[in-house]
């Protein structure tokens, strides 16, 4: 008897917790929404965009490098046709392919090393001078920051051309003797700067040097005004020279910096397209290619052929995921989320 | 040397440094503004000619009244602002509601949603141009400037998510329990207390976007069929097929679409910092 009233009791009374909460929980919001639902609510839209415009297409993008898709499955008559891997056989046995992904590592490497190289030295000097002139050396570089990625390409097409450019009446105004010792010759009129690979990636690279670095002083400047000054009067108290300082001090403390702006550039200089896509005049010059430039081209000639394109932008894909594992665990180590 | 001509002689140096650097970025800039003022014959030259001493708005004029590939440049202009504006007035509120959720509240999923946001924002637009020109040619939105905005927005979001989070975290939440006590809605806590401290932020991510959208080139040019939807990037293009090289309309053009981006950019610049810096709580 008493047992059955125990239990009749608790059965009784197990589910009035849940009641109250529920009931205190609701007259206090307005919206009407639980307190826990109110940041999924907020993400939605952007989690559909990102969803939508982004990981769906992504994976689109596999699906398609394991597809042959023309002309009828771009106009949707004909579903896709699964080839398997044979749109990567058939690129790595190209071999613009391999051609251009020496062009996109070896310009990434060289353009973001002398980025860097610049940009830091840039960004200490910004530290070292006085207010004035450092305002007016950080206006200048705010203007080869800002101008858009085409309009460089132009303006570089421009400096590098071969009839009325300067960098060709530059390199004439240098004494022959300079000239030849330097570059084994003389005379530059007429330098079609733009007609060959190699020289197209000389243009290229001075371009996106000229346009990269201001970003990179920037940042370092302001990692530089991040360092107490005590550090570098203790070092100078100690007898530090500048080069020491800077190597035992400087480097070790912006560590952090230079790791960020390392990978944003890697993956900012391996897509490089618009700037190339002007100095070349459009997808013209095959040699000249790199992998951004080769997978559209591949995917809008005629007739398209958008699977191989896309098992191209695959390759593309993997090595700046790789590099982005990267830029995602230093942003995690330096920064709390 | 006595320490004091030394350490005159390094201000000179540092100095000279500084000026080099300013000439070296602006050089090109200035290159392109003065070419496009330059009479022809003083632009077809192997000469060195520092200022156009023939000055001329002949190619700015021309580039105006006559636009290039059968369109004014001012249709061209049109669709790079509709396309700009559009992504910006959609993705900056999408943005501001995402930073809002990850810079106010602690929820399950948080950390993994920022996880997604970095990698996201370093998937190239390039390999996504494929599948998106053919999700866009299967909504009928080719050739249209809706199509070009929609693709933006995905573009431009991980990143103004991104940037408006610190924003948003930047406002002192006691702020917004304040409101709270005095018994305001999370709705009008949001609209009059949380939005106007955040939109420095909101203009700087806003400008961001916008000059994205600008200067994008690769989707307007393969998105669009006919020259009546191309934008400036893609209609700077034409103007090395007409003629042979007409460097003085060229340059001119250019000037014309970098002229708002530079503006915007040093405005962003500024609010930037006032953003971060400008507290609340302070007064």
């Amino acid at each position: 008897m008493a047992n059955t009233s125990t239990i009749a009791r608790g059965g009784d009374q197990s589910p009035a917790p849940g009641r109250r909460r529920r009931s205190s929980a609701r007259p206090n919001r307005a919206s009407g929404l639980p307190p826990w639902a109110v940041p999924y609510v907020l993400l939605v839209p952007g989690l559909l965009v990102i969803a939508g415009l982004l990981l769906y297409p992504l994976f689109q993008l596999i699906v398609m490098a394991f597809q042959k898709v023309g002309i009828p499955q771009i106009k949707g008559t004909r579903p896709a046709e699964w080839v398997g891997w044979d749109n990567f056989t058939r690129i790595f046995d190209n071999d613009i392919f391999w051609s251009s992904l020496r062009n996109t590592v070896l310009f990434a490497v060289i353009a973001v090393s002398l980025s860097l190289v610049v940009g830091t030295a840039v960004g200490v000097l910004l530290h070292k001078l006085g207010k004035k002139m450092s305002l007016l050396v950080v206006v200048g570089c705010m203007f080869a920051w800002a101008v858009p990625p085409v309009a460089q390409g132009v303006i570089w097409r421009w400096l590098f051309d071969a009839d009325a450019g300067i960098i060709n009446w530059a390199l004439n105004m240098l004494p022959d003797g300079l000239s030849t010792a330097l570059f084994g010759r003389a005379d530059w009129t007429g330098e079609p700067w733009l007609n060959d690979a190699f020289s197209l990636y000389v243009v290229l690279i001075f371009c996106v040097v000229w346009a990269g670095f201001p970003f990179i002083a920037v940042s370092v400047l302001a990692g530089l005004k991040g360092i107490p000054t005590e550090l570098y009067e203790a070092a100078r108290v100690d007898g530090s020279g500048a080069w020491l300082t800077f190597r035992k001090i400087t480097l070790p403390l912006l560590k952090p910096v230079f790791a960020v702006l390392t990978v944003l550039s890697i993956i900012w200089d391996f897509k490089v397209f618009s700037q190339l896509y002007v100095l070349m005049n459009g997808p013209t010059n095959r040699e000249g290619f790199n992998l951004s430039m080769y997978a559209v081209a591949e995917a809008f000639k005629a007739p398209p052929k958008m699977g191989s394109g896309a098992a191209i932008s695959v390759v593309l894909t993997v090595i700046l995921l790789i590099v982005t594992v990267f830029y995602v665990r230093q942003i995690v180590k330096q920064e709390e989320m | 040397m006595s320490p004091l001509a030394r350490k005159r002689l390094g201000k000179i140096l540092l100095n000279g440094a500084g000026v080099a650097v300013f000439i070296y970025a602006i050089f090109p800039v200035y290159w392109m503004v003065s070419t496009g003022f330059k009479a022809n014959d003083q632009i077809f030259t192997t000469d060195f000619i520092p200022f156009p001493t023939h000055f001329t708005f002949e190619h700015f004029e021309r580039v105006l009244t006559e636009g290039v590939a059968g369109n004014s440049i001012w249709l061209y202009m049109r669709n790079s602002a509709i396309v700009a504006i559009g992504t910006v007035l959609i993705g900056s509120l999408v943005a501001l509601l995402s930073a809002t959720a990850i810079a106010r509240f602690r929820f399950k999923g948080r950390g993994t949603f920022l996880i997604v946001l970095l990698i996201v924002q370093m998937i190239p637009a390039e390999a996504l141009l494929i599948p998106l020109f053919l999700n866009v040619k299967r909504l009928g939105l080719y050739d249209q400037l809706l199509g070009l905005i929609v693709i933006q927005i995905g573009l431009t979001l991980p990143f103004g998510i991104w940037m408006l989070r610190t924003f948003v975290a930047a406002v002192p939440k006691t702020l917004e329990e304040a409101a709270w006590i005095d018994g305001a809605s999370r709705m009008t806590t949001f609209w009059k207390v949380l939005f106007p401290l955040v939109a420095p932020g909101l203009v700087a991510t806003s400008i961001f976007s916008f000059i994205t959208a600008w200067n994008e080139l690769i989707f307007a040019l393969y998105l669009m069929s006919g020259s009546e939807g191309y934008t400036m990037p893609v209609a700077l293009q034409f103007f090395f097929g007409q003629r042979g090289t007409d460097w003085g309309a060229i340059m001119a053009g250019s000037t014309l679409m970098t002229l708002p981006v530079v503006v915007f950019f040093l405005l962003v610049q500024r609010r930037m910092v006032s953003g971060l810096v400008a507290g609340a709580v302070k007064g």
